[in-house]
């Protein structure tokens, strides 16, 4: 069946992309496999009846953050030799926790709890269902407040990051424009009788 | 027919990946951001896999409230790591003891 084919494609591959990340020795060749996985997401979201998403995921996640990894991957000077030394120390620790992790998520994953009624037979939606209109009617009328709060949280998060990298130069001269602002009429001009 | 914990066992891998990637690459803070990209990421898939499966369109909305508080983590943590380098041209974690904590 197609679709099985399809999700098994998608779902080996961002398993396999997600391995890229953790395993990369270039940091670059990390972030151009977490842009593969997100892509591989994107095509589980398809599948999910989930187009509006999986258009998102790839237009913000690959479109933006990931330009945004890139750039400062590529901006600074990384000795990655010396930030991986030590790479396989921790391995035992991480190791077990994420294995002891996974095994309970598969336990719980398997153990009929979402393998039984409606949860197991989903259909998919027809085709004229469309996505972008559902979730539009609901983000602005049900979701108003956390719509509204996620915006403040960009403008934070955009205020936040144009602080904490802007640098004032020393010997460059600026506008002052609070003080220019406040000029008044009686500064500058003075009234002579001829 | 694909279930439910089938995508739930996909999330899972994903999210023992970013687990795991967290440990190893525990010295390259850029890596340690993609971890948990990634782990999000697997949250996602989870959100979005239970709102088709149950027919109910607020998992898709959360799924989008974590892709903005995403966004603003990396811009954030991104804009950190820029000025951090400035100071001591180096993105290493051993680095980072400023404070001597």
């Amino acid at each position: 069946m197609l679709e099985t084919v399809f999700f098994d494609l998608f779902a080996g591959l961002s398993v396999i992309a997600g391995m890229g990340v953790v395993l990369a020795r270039n940091t670059m060749h990390s972030v151009m496999f977490l842009i593969f996985c997100f892509f591989n997401a994107a095509g589980l979201f398809f599948m999910l009846d989930a187009e509006f998403l999986g258009v998102i995921m790839i237009l913000i996640y690959v479109g933006a953050v990931m330009v945004l990894f890139t750039f400062v991957v590529m901006m600074l000077e990384i000795n990655t030799a010396r930030l991986r030394e030590g790479f396989l120390q921790y391995l035992p620790v991480g190791g077990l926790i994420a294995i002891v992790l996974m095994i309970e998520f598969i336990g719980a994953a398997s153990s009929g709890v979402f393998t039984s009624g409606a949860m197991a037979t989903a259909e998919h939606l027809p085709q004229q269902v469309n996505n972008t209109v559902e979730i539009g009617q609901i983000l602005y009328t049900k979701y108003l407040l956390g719509f509204e709060i996620a915006a403040i949280v960009l403008l934070v998060a955009l205020v936040g990051a144009v602080v904490l990298t802007l640098r004032t130069r020393k010997d460059a001269k600026y506008q002052k424009i609070a003080a220019q602002v406040n000029v008044r009429k009686e500064d500058r001009m003075r009234k002579v009788r001829m | 027919m694909i279930g439910l914990s089938d995508y739930l066992i996909v999330a899972a891998a994903l999210f023992s990946l970013g687990v795991i990637g967290l440990f190893l690459n525990r010295k390259n803070v850029i890596n340690i951001l993609m971890c948990i990209e990634l782990m999000l990421l697997a949250v996602n898939i989870n959100m979005v896999a239970f709102s088709h499966y149950l027919n109910d369109l607020a998992g898709q909305i959360f799924v989008f409230f974590v892709l903005t508080v995403a966004a603003s983590e990396v811009a954030v943590g991104l804009a950190i790591l820029v000025a951090f380098y400035r100071t001591r041209r180096s993105v290493g974690t051993e680095d980072i003891n400023s404070l001597q904590g």
